[in-house]
Formats: C-alpha cells, sequence, structure tokens
C-alpha cells in the first residue's frame, strides 16, 4: 500500500457514516462591511497603502512617462525595467523616445537564466501595470504574464506600478467573483500591499527585507 | 545585560518542568516575550474593532475548516487532479521520514547543492535543515527571523515570530560573531544585512522550499502569506521549488480563503493583510520568461490522521497557525516557545504534538496550562482548545489499552492516583460514608498533616474547621425553629 492509500484510506474510515457539512458560505461577511462608494475607493487606498510606507502620486493616462520620468531623476535611478510588449510599456517607449533626458529603458523579453546576475546586481527599478486594485485592504492585483514576468515586481528594489482608478474594487471576494478567478488561475497571481517589511527583531518594523525597498504607484484617475 | 542570555537548543533540560524552571528565572527572556506578547494583543484587539464582525467572521471561519474536514478525502484528490494536471507533482508521505526521502529525491535527481527555504512549519517538523545537512546540502533560512534562529542553532520559539526571544542587542552579537559584520543595534541595519547575505544565497539555490498556507482544491492553487518577500523569492527564483504541507491544509473553494485570510492575518500580527499573498498554480509555462520550471507539493500526514479519527480531536485540524492563542496565553508568555521542546509552542502546541510525537513523549503538555480560557475566545476558527486539554488530559490518564486511540495514550496512569480517585468518588456519592469522614476530618482535625505534597510546597496546609458546613447549617436550622 502505498502512503496516498493509507492515508487517504485512514480518512475514509474515520469519517464512516458521516455526513459532509453543507456550504452556507454568506458572502455578506466578507463583502457588507468592506463595500465603498467608487468616489472613496482611492481615499481609502492611498491611505491604506500609504500605512504601509507605499508612495501614491496622482497622474492621468497622458501625463504618467513624464511623472515616472521626473519620480526616476529625484531617485537618482538611471535605468528602468521595463515589459515592451504591454500596451503601457508601448506608450512608454514612444513618450521617452528622442528624449535625452529620459532614463534608460531595460527590455525583460528573455528568459531570465540569460540575465539572472544583471537582474539581480544592476537592475535598480522596475515597472509593472496591475489587474486593479483592493480598497479594503490597499491591495494591488498582479497577474505576472509571459510579457510581464512575475520578477520583475520583486527582484529590483524599486517597484513603480501602474493602476488604473476605474479598476480599484472595494474587496477581494468581488474581485475574484467579477472575474471569475475560480474557473482558471495564471501561473502566479499576486497581491502585494505595500514594499517588502519584517519586524521578525523585537517587532520593530523595518522595510526592505527581501522585496522592493519601495512600492510607487501611479494612479491613473481618467483610466 | 548579557548579550548570551538565551536558551540555547543543544543544551535544553529535557522535561517540560526543568524548562520551564530555567525560563522563569531568566529574566531578559521573559521580559523580551512580555514585550512582544503585549503588543500583539493590542495589534489584534485594534484589528478586530468590530466585535459583531469579529464574531460573525469566526463563526464562518469555523464553518469553512469544519466543512474542509468533514470531506478531506474527497478534497484531497480533488486538489490532486488539479495539480497534475497544471503540471504540480503531487507527493504523499505517512511520516516524516517519508517526506525527507521525497525531498532528497528531487534533491538527488537535479543534483542540487543549495537548497532556500522559506518560512515552512511543516519543514521544521521533518528538521530538514538538519536532514539535508547530513547529505552535505546547504538549507539555508531565509525568512529573517528564522535566518537569526539557525544562525544560532536554535530552534523557532513562536510559530509567527521565530526570533521573538531575541532582543535587538542579542541579534547584533549574534551577526558579529557569525557574519563578521560590525555590530550595530539598529533594526534596519541588521535587515539590511540579512538581505545583503540572503539575496546572494536565493540568486544561487538550486531549490527553492516553502510551506503552504491554504492548499485550494477547487482551482489547484498553493496560496502563501507572508510579508518580507523571501517566499516569493523561493517559489519564483530558483528553477524548481518544493512545498510542503500538512494534509489539513486543505480548503474547498477560491472563495473560502477571503474569510480565512482576514482572520489569519488580523489575528496574527493584527495587520488587514500581509504584503505579499502568493498564489501559485503550475510551474512556468512554455513561453513565461521566468519562475520554476517543476513544482512539486509534499502532503505530510505525521499524526494527523490520529487526531483526524476522533470527531471532538479533530477539531485541532481547524488551525490556520495564526499563533494568536500564544500570544494570549499567560503560561506561553512566561515560559517562552522553547520550554515546551517541541516544534508547535503554546495552546496549539499542547493539543497537536501529542499527535505527532505521542503523548507519552510530551506527557506534561496537556496540563501545562491554567485552562483559563484566553487561547479558545481568541481562536479565529474557534478551536476549543481548553475542552481538548481537557479531554487529552484525560486520554493521558486512562489505563492501558491493547488498542489506544491516542499513541502514548496513558502515560501518565497511575494505578494508586485511579484507586485514590475512585475511592474518593465512592465516598462523596454515599450519604453514610461521607458524614462518617465529616465527622472524623473535623474532630481528628489536629492530625492533618502538614506536609501534603506539591500543595504545601507553595500554600499552608489546610486545616478542616471544627465543625462542618452541614452541622453548623443544622444547628443554626434548630435554634431558628425553638426562637421563633
Amino acid at each position: 500500500m502505498s502512503a496516498r492509500e493509507n492515508i487517504l484510506g485512514k480518512l475514509r474510515a474515520s469519517l464512516q457514516g458521516a455526513t459532509p457539512i453543507v456550504d452556507n458560505f454568506d458572502e455578506a461577511l466578507v463583502t457588507a462591511p468592506w463595500s465603498y462608494p467608487a468616489e472613496e475607493r482611492i481615499g481609502r487606498l492611498r491611505q491604506l497603502m500609504e500605512t504601509v510606507h507605499t508612495e501614491v502620486h496622482l497622474s492621468t493616462a497622458a501625463q504618467w512617462p513624464t511623472l515616472l520620468a521626473q519620480l526616476l531623476r529625484d531617485r537618482n535611478l538611471d535605468s528602468l525595467l521595463i515589459a515592451p510588449r504591454t500596451p503601457y510599456g508601448q506608450q512608454l517607449q514612444s513618450a521617452w523616445e528622442g528624449d535625452t533626458q529620459a532614463p534608460q529603458t531595460k527590455a525583460y523579453d528573455r528568459p531570465i537564466e540569460a540575465w539572472k546576475s544583471e537582474l539581480f546586481d544592476d537592475t535598480p527599478a522596475s515597472l509593472t501595470g496591475t489587474l486593479g486594485a483592493i480598497a479594503a485592504t490597499g491591495s494591488l492585483i498582479l497577474w505576472p504574464t509571459a510579457d510581464e514576468p512575475r520578477l520583475m515586481s520583486l527582484v529590483p528594489p524599486v517597484h513603480f506600478a501602474l493602476l488604473k482608478a476605474s479598476e480599484i474594487h472595494s474587496n477581494f471576494y468581488e474581485v475574484m467573483q467579477r472575474f471569475n478567478w475560480a474557473d482558471g488561475m495564471p501561473t502566479n497571481a499576486l497581491l502585494v500591499s505595500g514594499p517588502s517589511k519584517t519586524a521578525d527583531i523585537e517587532q520593530v518594523l523595518a522595510y526592505g527585507a527581501h522585496g522592493p525597498k519601495d512600492l510607487v504607484v501611479l494612479i491613473l484617475e481618467d483610466a | 545585560m548579557n548579550s548570551q542570555t538565551r536558551i540555547p537548543a543543544l543544551e535544553i533540560p529535557t522535561t517540560f518542568r526543568e524548562r520551564a524552571h530555567t525560563a522563569l528565572g531568566d529574566n531578559q527572556l521573559r521580559g523580551n516575550f512580555r514585550t512582544a506578547m503585549d503588543s500583539l494583543m493590542t495589534k489584534r484587539a485594534l484589528a478586530f474593532a468590530d466585535a459583531d464582525e469579529r464574531e460573525e467572521l469566526r463563526v464562518l471561519g469555523n464553518a469553512i475548516r469544519a466543512r474542509a474536514l468533514s470531506k478531506l478525502p474527497e478534497l484531497l484528490e480533488t486538489l490532486e487532479r488539479n495539480l497534475t494536471r497544471q503540471g504540480i507533482q503531487v507527493h504523499w508521505a505517512e511520516t516524516t521520514e517519508q517526506a525527507n526521502e521525497i525531498v532528497l529525491g528531487i534533491v538527488a535527481k537535479h543534483e542540487a547543492r543549495q537548497v532556500i527555504k522559506g518560512k515552512s512549519m511543516v519543514s521544521e517538523e521533518m528538521e530538514m535543515n538538519d536532514v539535508l545537512a547530513a547529505k552535505g546540502i546547504e538549507c539555508l533560512e531565509a525568512d529573517m527571523g528564522e535566518f537569526i534562529v539557525q544562525l544560532d542553532h536554535e530552534k523557532p520559539s513562536h510559530i509567527i515570530m521565530p526570533a521573538i526571544h531575541k532582543n535587538a542587542g542579542q541579534v547584533a552579537s549574534l551577526f558579529e560573531n557569525k557574519l563578521g559584520v560590525e555590530y550595530t543595534r539598529d533594526v534596519d541595519e541588521l535587515i539590511q544585512i540579512g538581505r545583503r547575505v540572503l539575496r546572494q544565497k536565493f540568486f544561487e539555490a538550486d531549490i527553492g522550499v516553502s510551506g503552504v498556507n491554504f492548499a485550494i482544491a477547487e482551482t489547484g492553487t498553493l496560496l502563501l502569506v507572508e510579508n518580507e518577500g523571501n517566499g516569493r523569492m523561493v517559489t519564483s527564483v530558483p528553477p524548481v521549488h518544493i512545498a510542503v504541507t500538512g494534509i489539513e491544509k486543505v480548503v474547498e473553494n477560491l472563495r473560502d480563503v477571503v474569510p480565512l485570510l482576514s482572520l489569519l492575518t488580523r489575528s496574527a500580527l493584527g495587520i488587514p493583510i500581509t504584503t505579499y499573498v502568493n498564489m501559485i498554480s503550475s510551474p512556468r509555462k512554455a513561453h513565461e520568461l521566468d519562475g520554476p520550471r517543476e513544482v512539486h507539493l509534499v502532503l505530510l500526514d505525521n499524526g494527523r490522521s490520529q487526531a483526524f479519527a476522533d470527531s471532538e480531536l479533530r477539531q485541532t485540524l481547524n488551525c490556520i497557525r495564526c499563533g494568536a492563542c500564544m500570544n494570549h496565553c499567560p503560561v506561553y508568555t512566561r515560559v517562552g516557545g522553547h520550554t515546551y521542546g517541541q516544534v508547535y509552542p503554546g495552546p496549539i502546541g499542547k493539543i497537536i504534538t501529542p499527535h505527532m510525537v505521542g503523548l507519552a513523549a510530551v506527557p506534561d503538555h496537556p496540563s501545562a496550562s491554567s485552562l483559563c480560557g484566553a487561547c479558545g475566545e481568541v481562536c479565529p476558527v474557534k478551536i476549543p482548545i481548553p475542552a481538548l486539554l481537557r479531554r487529552l488530559r484525560e486520554e493521558n490518564v486512562k489505563p492501558p489499552s491493547d488498542t489506544p486511540l491516542l499513541r502514548g495514550q496513558g502515560s501518565k496512569y497511575s494505578r494508586k492516583e485511579r484507586l485514590a480517585w475512585n475511592a474518593w468518588a465512592r465516598l462523596n456519592s454515599s450519604p453514610t460514608l461521607y458524614r462518617a469522614f465529616l465527622k472524623m476530618a473535623t474532630r481528628l482535625r489536629k492530625l492533618t498533616p502538614a506536609n501534603i505534597g506539591p500543595w504545601t510546597q507553595n500554600h499552608s496546609a489546610p486545616q478542616p474547621a471544627p465543625r462542618s458546613l452541614h452541622e453548623l447549617a443544622a444547628e443554626h436550622l434548630a435554634k431558628g425553629k425553638t426562637t421563633p
């Protein structure tokens, strides 16, 4: 008998004669206390994310590349990792094209094995999109793809994220239901609610544990 | 201040009582725990500001866990089917030895030399670090707290905050001695030192190991919560990812994790959500540019099926490992995590460990409680911990049986004690015997021994009254009748 058969056999024997408990999930418990009108969501998200040291800027669908260039210059960051095949990646490239003042862009366009040490040692910042956000907990939703790989939001010390204001939802339950997450999950789905942090020494909160030390969110108010 | 003050795991005395005695005399340790637990209790209370919301959510959390356990075999099969379809390899292990063999098999197949591990209590059960080290394979902890503990050859003293028994000064000395860095008590600087060391290890590692917070059967998804990013690193950077978890960690539906996540992070740390919620449903797909090419899940029993066999004890497996029970436990706060001498300390440790190692190996666990009830009151999934402690006490004094329900049960059984209690029961249920006893105890009160075992270590010896309450009451009533 295999370990699998032994374990399942023991569990089945223990349940003999018992009936499975009925699913009485009351969705109101996870939605009613956590619902916000659209106009309040930016404020709530911003407040929660800033509490955990996220930097939040309001911008527009047309203006953000200019703002981003300025933010990079302010931080003395001379290079930005981008996902070149995404719509926003293309917008950024054409906006910065020919601008000698603009920071360098670096494309994540080949397998990690081909440039792992460069990613770890020589990539100070990255830009990713988001699938939206959750106002209840102050969380960005990220579904990395082949065009926008998962290490982009993890390895570079500064992570810039674009968020469309219209895609800020009230709570996690609503997001799951509206986009039918249960029908199929991607390789990796993430909720990101601030820069990396730890309180493992004396419960003193310190930022920049293993992931990004800085998370900068650009909210596009008209998108 | 003596920066070396600690209870080293390798030198701990052998019994719970001895360890507790040592810990109680260690002011540094007691201060570290008191401060941390007070702060965690306050944070939790603030995070659950609305008591009605909290209580309703706890009921839902309990129902979700109970439902999952009520169809556990089916859910495990569904989970396996979905994970396998999505390319994740599922392994089953009845014992920690089997689980380690599976891990060693994967390590050998990839000729791995370096393993980097995110925080995982199941890997602690397996003592994976030592098992791999014995084969010449480095297995490094990447969670800051676990890294500190491993560096000092200790074990975690709290399931969420592994290094909570140390203060910044102790960590500073440790880093100075072991990493050769300049002494600093600045927590930010200490964390940056850890970051530098471990980033190189994430980069180099051949295999990443993680635990699992919730395994979702419906979608075949492994969900991990964390704040540091080490969990994402170990599951995304190395070419191979091995997740290890207990068979009870499965939930039925994706939506079930919404209330459980909220209960978990608010109960554990008083925060609305952790920095990262990491949901993994497959290895790297064709065309994807990063992520592990191979993902394995090891499902470990290690005594869980024993708890599962009894419908009352089964509730132990509701646990979502938030640590709130230890944060609120007056015993844990005073003796610290190492006193328990096992992977899981505190109230949850006292009810889960007997199933993993047998009651005989932890005979004092069920009794090391004042039964104040705090653990049961704060448990986010409503495990009746005090009731389960009483149940284990009962199992622990049962006469030996050829077919024991629990491994090592009856380890505190004593014929003499059983006879004494039987006599006591007889005495109290027979009016004639009881009256005779009362008469003797009051009239011969001068003969009460001054030394009554452990009782008189901390209390003065009891001295019966000259007359029993029963006699006094009867006298009083008789008087009342004669003087209307």
